[in-house]
């Protein structure tokens, strides 16, 4: 649905550059810090497996729904068939889909739990995404947990479900607005990159919404603006403290804190 | 078929069309019968617009979708709507013109109509951004929708739009958190909304008016979660591969129908809705009056109730 940064996860080597500060930085400096450059606070993404041990208490994930894949209603073919594409995408990121979901405990809270994975199609949302998101969302309900979601998807929707992955917009949405109207807490957690349909849905509906620092935060993407408006953007623009002076976020958090943040968070609201 | 025969074909229709309107004003001056040749052409051009409908490729339809004389919201809203009163302004930061809101009459029925608007001259078009609504656009049918709720009007949204502004004011103001808000409200207003797209349905655009009770689309719309041309651009890295695009995106209306996304889709005149905007401004009444009266015989909880479950439903995937 948009287009897309270059690639920024961790390089392999001993030194990398980050893109932040465009500094070498000692990799292992790097991974102490929950993969943010020690220099200029750089918040490299990482996967979505890293960022549940960092955020949860030792061992208290338990995957639900990790049976789930997707299928392939338009029998889509572009240059390649998605069916194919699929099976790439999975033996890249060693997931089976873009989203992991479950339930897990911070600091011995207990909370529903799900995040979408740009490794896998960019994070975009096609129906298993979409359907992991809702029963995430009716069982926090149903067990009156809190409800945490962290956005990483430059995608937004997957093009090759054609509309079916427009309808997980409508339909995250509307399991998002029955589990508020019961009165559960959604915390939404927007990470480098979140773009297009998910921005429009379920990760802007959140009781409290949370930025990580200099995330790509938006409808369109940059690309796509930039081709409309036939010149260069602002400085800054689409990032997450964009997003925080326009008034669409509660808090940017760096990633060290996250979980100290959330922890409060449920303290206050639960 | 290639979209230039497509063209030549349309090309031929208008050309017989004139041809015969010229026959005929020449027969009521004269008085000279000339109904054996009318009858003929008339039938040569029936005949070349079936030819012309059952070869359209989904990219022929989108551009019919996109026709420049199809049909717009503001003319459904001459045609069907009495008694129509404009409402403006989301009471936060401006009016939008991609979108109209207004309260007006079908038939018996008090109503709140909300319409995505193209504008027709150059200087509509572009107050009206080419119907790409901004978020103050979202915002405005909100307000709008929210007060035939306390008003226990049904809502009836006209879905025409290439998609949401993608612009840096727009990002500012919050465009995917606008559109969020939508859907997310619309699936809790108690009262009947129906949707129906009526040319372009694009994407999260079209979605944020986009959720009710009953959805239907023009024959010769479309609705998609991108356009053919970005689809292209990204998979095909070329938007000329937009042709193969909009087949593999399946956005049609039939293609809709046969997924179950859509309850009908609207016929429309031979050609499309820009050959007769009365007579599709008819049918299209037609179905709104059914879905009223259908609606109406809903209690209020069950079709809350219901508007969840359809949604609910909606995906294909597998569970190993
Ligand atoms: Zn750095």
């Amino acid at each position: 649905m948009v287009f897309f940064r270059k690639k920024k996860d961790m390089p392999d080597g001993l030194w990398v550059r980050c893109d932040g500060c465009k500094g070498v930085v000692y990799k292992k400096a790097i991974e102490e810090r929950m993969s943010v450059c020690p220099e200029c606070n750089y918040h490299f993404r990482i996967s979505s497996k890293d960022r549940l041990k960092l955020l949860l208490d030792e061992d208290s994930f338990e995957e639900m729904w990790e049976g789930m894949i997707p299928a392939d209603p338009l029998s889509f073919r572009d240059r390649v068939s998605y069916s194919e594409r699929v099976i790439s995408e999975q033996k890249k990121s060693g997931t089976k889909e873009a989203a992991i979901t479950g339930r897990g405990k911070i600091d011995g809270k207990e909370v529903m739990i799900g995040i979408t994975d740009h490794n896998f199609i960019m994070g975009s949302m096609g129906s298993v995404v979409g359907e992991k998101i809702t029963r995430l969302a009716e069982k926090a309900a149903e067990l009156k947990l809190p409800l945490i979601i962290i956005s990483g998807s430059g995608g937004g929707a997957r093009m090759q479900e054609g509309v079916f992955s427009l309808m997980q917009m409508a339909k995250t949405s509307a399991a998002i607005a029955r589990f508020k109207e019961e009165g559960g807490l959604y915390i939404s957690i927007l990470t480098d990159p979140s773009l297009g349909g998910v921005m429009a849905s379920f990760a802007s509906l959140a009781d409290i919404t949370l930025a990580e620092p200099k995330a790509l935060i938006g409808f369109a993407g940059p690309r796509v603006i930039q081709e409309t408006i036939k010149r260069s953007l602002p400085k800054g623009f689409q990032t997450a403290e964009f997003l925080l002076e326009h008034g669409f976020l509660d808090r940017i958090v760096n990633r060290q804190d996250m979980k100290k943040e959330l922890s409060r968070f449920i303290d206050y609201l639960q | 078929m290639s979209e230039k025969s497509i063209i030549e074909l349309e090309n031929l229709i208008v050309e017989i069309e004139h041809r015969i309107e010229d026959l005929e004003n020449a027969s009521s001056k004269d008085s000279f019968d000339r109904s054996s040749e009318i009858n003929c052409l008339k039938e040569t051009k029936e005949k070349l617009q079936v030819k012309m409908c059952n070869q359209l490729t989904p990219y022929d339809i989108v551009k019919l979708a996109r026709h420049p004389l199809r049909p717009l919201s503001s003319d459904y809203i001459t045609l069907i709507v009495e008694d129509f009163i404009e409402l403006h302004g989301d009471k936060r930061f401006g009016d939008d013109r991609a979108i109209i809101c207004g309260l007006g009459r079908i038939g018996q029925e008090k109503v709140l109509i909300i319409g995505q608007q193209k504008g027709k001259s150059t200087k509509e078009r572009i107050a009206c951004n080419f119907g790409m609504p901004n978020p103050e656009g979202y915002r405005k049918a909100l307000q709008k929708m929210e007060l035939a709720e306390k008003f226990h009007l049904p809502i009836i949204t006209l879905i025409d739009t290439p998609g949401a502004n993608p612009d840096v004011g727009a990002e500012e103001r919050g465009q995917a958190h606008a559109i969020a808000e939508n859907i997310y409200k619309m699936f809790r207003l108690k009262t009947p909304i129906i949707n129906i797209v009526i040319g372009e349905g694009g994407s999260g655009g079209a979605l944020g008016i986009g959720i009710g009770d009953k959805f239907a689309i023009l024959e010769y719309a479309y609705y998609s979660v991108i356009s053919p041309e970005g689809c292209a651009a990204i998979l095909w890295k070329n938007s000329e591969n937009a042709p193969e695009a909009a087949q593999s995106l399946k956005l049609t209306a039939k293609d809709l129908l046969a997924f179950g996304i859509v309850d009908d889709v609207i016929p429309e005149p031979l050609v499309g809705a820009h050959k007769d905007p009365k007579l599709m401004a008819n049918t299209l009444k037609k179905y709104i009056m059914k879905y009223l009266n259908e609606l109406k015989a809903i209690p209020i909880n069950t079709l809350i109730e219901n508007r969840y479950n359809r949604y609910r439903s909606l995906g294909k995937y597998s569970e190993e």
